[in-house]
């Protein structure tokens, strides 16, 4: 009997099927045994698509380090929404210190962890993508570097968003921001500024590099638990989307990172000592209008005389993605 | 115990191996390199069982610190001037979360304009930052203040910061005591943290404290360094009794019996003041030194008490407060509330300005005829001040500063009188 490919998505939505599946088939987050890491009651606002990338992200970790596992945390709205004092959202040892320190802390607890002879336990440094890409990346580059054993999962959401929605380096071009207003005869953020983190951490040749997004949780899960099982430093950049920055409907969240994926502006791939060594091809291809117009941080390209020439320069970057990564099914049409 | 001839910084580096701690992390800056430099040497060679961490900051060792710390081990680091600055967010946070972190300063001036050389700017930035600090005054006690301050430290979860002058000590080799391993672990027990990143009882370290409680829990933290108070004579006291060395302490009076003048210093210069005391002495004056150990807990109570019976006060002081004058006078015009007694600043050895014996001589018997200023800058070149200040009312574009000082001054000299 030959092999039959089961894919798990229900037709018409983005959520994956569990049901039906055996129980040792099932994700983390439909099995009773999950352990609920981020907790019910935090502030995250409705739609928060952070709160629940931390959620499957983290609940994947401990699963897969057998609840032997610690988390630092960055400044930013997860650390805000999770712990306000006297109160906490977290189920497992965790440790606030700075915005920018978070990789810092984390290659400490491991330090800590290996002088003590607990190679059992498992770090993980969490945080947004201000965090990660700006004011953290010293330490992030030099946690690399040293190939501690930390996996740092970023979750991007493309923006400083608990201080306001401000530009971050992650931000992409035309977007609005508070500091990246749409006035002017260039609107949004600029084009040709910007870095792309995961491209970075592969340059640093650790063990592990990947990306997601929370629309889809059994790759979150899989990437987790790969990255966990592996010693040394890892990077994990999860995309996703805010609402309240965003301009978005809060139920569009899974949607919105789905689309993301789909129109080839947010590539997911895993990389091992810096070479991609898998990629999640597109589905469905879909011009980036499709992916841009829910939001209203791009409505300014949308008004009456559309800004065809600055949506035609995001397509090109989603384009270029495509081809760099091979991101469509050999044989594909757009 | 055993006398080695040896650098401050190496006296320092065994002393903090002795000490048994698990992580150390390490970035290089003038002068305090040569301690993690011994220490890391140590781990390479396999004598010391510990996890050394190459970081890529002062903030990065500071943050390193934290986490390590946090999860329950003993650490250490060294840094100086700017360094420290670097590190200052976090050198706040390590105090705010009550982690017993144990770091030496070799202090060092901060630029601009950039000098690598001992004066106290930099520990004295930090002097709010809710660390304790201790300043030693020879290398011997640069040692002895390390294995006291772990301990202090652990007791009271607080980081401690030994502050010793960069190069003068850090770099100066004499011969030193250094203790034995069986003195050390029966002074100093193995670290029980209060809090810790446990798997097995989470919690959550460094959440978010509103209006509500961050009052008291700022308070804390205040009536901790009180605690230290205490805790510090205590602590040198069980200290001698196991290594037979009077060492640490708040206070150190020298001479004071009788002295109705009192100099006040902090760190190595004390042995250069003493021995122009000494000699002050010998010829009749009623002079005596006050030195201070403990900046921070400041021990007002036994300052006030070792001051009784003298009239004047003067503070020497290696940092000053830019616009205002002396950052130890104002905290020993506290301790002197209400006594009426007299208090003059002298701001000296800056950027590693030589503080000599004939300087001192002249400036405690300008002190003595009451002829001090409030506020004096020992050997200050106030002709070179002058001309560059008339230089900038005359020319708009004067240049920058240092550059139109130095051309005043000509070949950098030493400046010994």
């Amino acid at each position: 009997m030959s092999l039959q490919t089961v894919k798990f998505y229900q037709t018409g939505t983005f959520t994956v099927g569990n049901r039906l599946l055996a129980e040792d088939e099932r994700t983390i987050q439909a099995t009773a045994a999950r352990s609920n890491s981020l907790n019910c009651g935090h502030r995250a606002c409705q739609g928060c698509g952070e709160a629940l990338g931390a959620r499957y992200a983290i609940d994947a970790a401990m699963a897969a380090a057998n609840g032997q596992l610690i988390a630092a945390n960055a400044t930013g709205c997860l650390e805000v929404f999770s712990t306000p004092y006297p109160e906490t959202s977290w189920q497992i040892p965790w440790i606030h210190s700075l915005f920018g320190n978070a990789p810092a802390v984390a290659s400490g607890i491991a330090a800590a962890m290996r002088i003590k002879g607990r190679s059992d336990v498992r770090v993980v440094a969490q945080g947004g993508d201000g965090s990660t890409t700006d004011i953290g990346f010293g330490c992030l580059s030099g946690m690399f570097e040293r190939n501690d054993d930390v996996l740092y999962i970023c979750y991007d959401n493309e923006a400083y968003m608990n201080t306001g929605v401000q530009r971050s380096s992650a931000t992409p071009p035309a977007v609005r921001t508070a500091t990246t207003m749409p006035v002017g005869p260039e609107p949004g953020n600029v084009f040709g500024q910007g870095k792309y983190l995961p491209a970075i951490a592969m340059a640093h040749g650790i063990p592990y590099v990947a990306t997601a997004t929370v629309a889809d949780l059994r790759d979150i899960e899989y990437k987790v638990r790969k990255a966990i099982n592996i010693r040394g430093a890892k990077y994990l950049h999860i995309f996703v989307p805010c609402p309240l920055g965003w301009g978005s409907a809060a139920h569009d969240t899974i949607n919105l990172a789905y689309l993301a994926k789909e129109c080839g502006l947010f590539p997911v791939f895993e990389a091992e000592q810096g070479e991609v060594t898998g990629v999640s091809k597109i589905r469905r291809l879909i011009p980036v209008e499709e992916y841009m117009k829910p939001q209203r941080r791009y409505a300014h390209l949308f008004g009456k005389k559309p800004a065809l020439e600055t949506i035609a320069k995001i397509q090109a970057r989603a384009d270029h993605n495509i081809k760099k990564y091979g991101l469509l099914e050999q044989g594909a049409q757009r | 115990m055993t006398l080695k001839q040896i650098e401050g910084s190496h006296g320092v580096a065994e002393a903090i191996a002795l000490c048994r701690p698990e992580v150390i992390c390490a970035y290089p800056i003038s002068p305090q390199t040569h301690i993690v430099e011994g220490l890391g040497e140590m781990v390479k060679a396999g004598e010391l069982r510990a996890e050394f961490l190459n970081v890529e900051s002062e903030f990065a060792a500071m943050s390193v610190a934290i986490g390590s710390s946090a999860a329950g081990a003993r650490t250490y680091t060294a840094t100086a001037s700017q360094g420290l600055l670097f590190m200052v967010e976090a050198v706040y946070n390590a105090s705010g979360l009550g982690l017993p972190i144990v770091m030496t300063v070799a202090n060092r001036a901060i630029g601009a304009p950039i000098n690598i050389w001992n004066d106290h700017s930099d520990s004295m930035s930090q002097r709010d930052c809710g660390w304790i600090q201790l300043f030693a005054e020879t290398n011997q006690e640069a040692m002895d203040l390390h294995i006291q301050a772990f301990k202090l430290a652990e007791e009271l979860s607080l980081p401690v910061m030994v502050c010793m002058d960069g190069f003068i000590l850090t770099h100066a080799y004499e011969r030193l005591d250094v203790p034995t391993q069986e003195q050390v672990d029966r002074y100093l027990p193995p670290f029980e943290p209060r809090q810790v990143l446990d798997p097995a009882q989470p919690v959550s370290i460094g959440a978010m404290v509103g209006p509500e409680a961050f009052t008291e829990v700022r308070y804390l933290a205040h009536a901790k360094q009180l605690q230290a108070l205490d805790r510090i004579p205590e602590l040198s006291a069980e200290f001698n009794a196991i290594f037979g060395r009077d060492s640490g302490g708040l206070v150190r009076p020298y001479r004071t019996e009788g002295a109705e003048t009192v100099v006040i210093a902090l760190g190595s210069v004390l042995g250069t003041i003493k021995d122009v005391v000494d000699e002050m002495q010998d010829a009749g004056h009623k002079i005596g030194v006050l030195g201070i150990t403990s900046f921070r807990p400041f021990p007002l109570e036994a300052i006030n008490k070792a001051l009784q019976g003298a009239k004047r006060v003067v503070v020497l002081e290696k940092c000053f407060a830019v616009g205002v004058g002396g950052i130890v006078a104002t905290n020993v015009r506290m301790a002197l509330d209400g006594t009426g007694q007299e208090v003059r600043t002298v701001v000296a050895g800056l950027g590693g300005r030589a503080i000599t014996m004939s300087s001192l001589n002249q400036l405690f018997l300008d002190a003595m005829a009451g002829k001090l200023e409030a506020l004096t800058f020992l050997d200050l070149h106030r002709g070179v001040v002058d001309r560059v200040l008339e230089r900038e009312r005359q020319i708009r574009r004067s240049g920058p500063i240092a550059e139109s000082v130095l051309r005043d001054v000509g070949t950098v000299a030493s400046n010994i009188a």
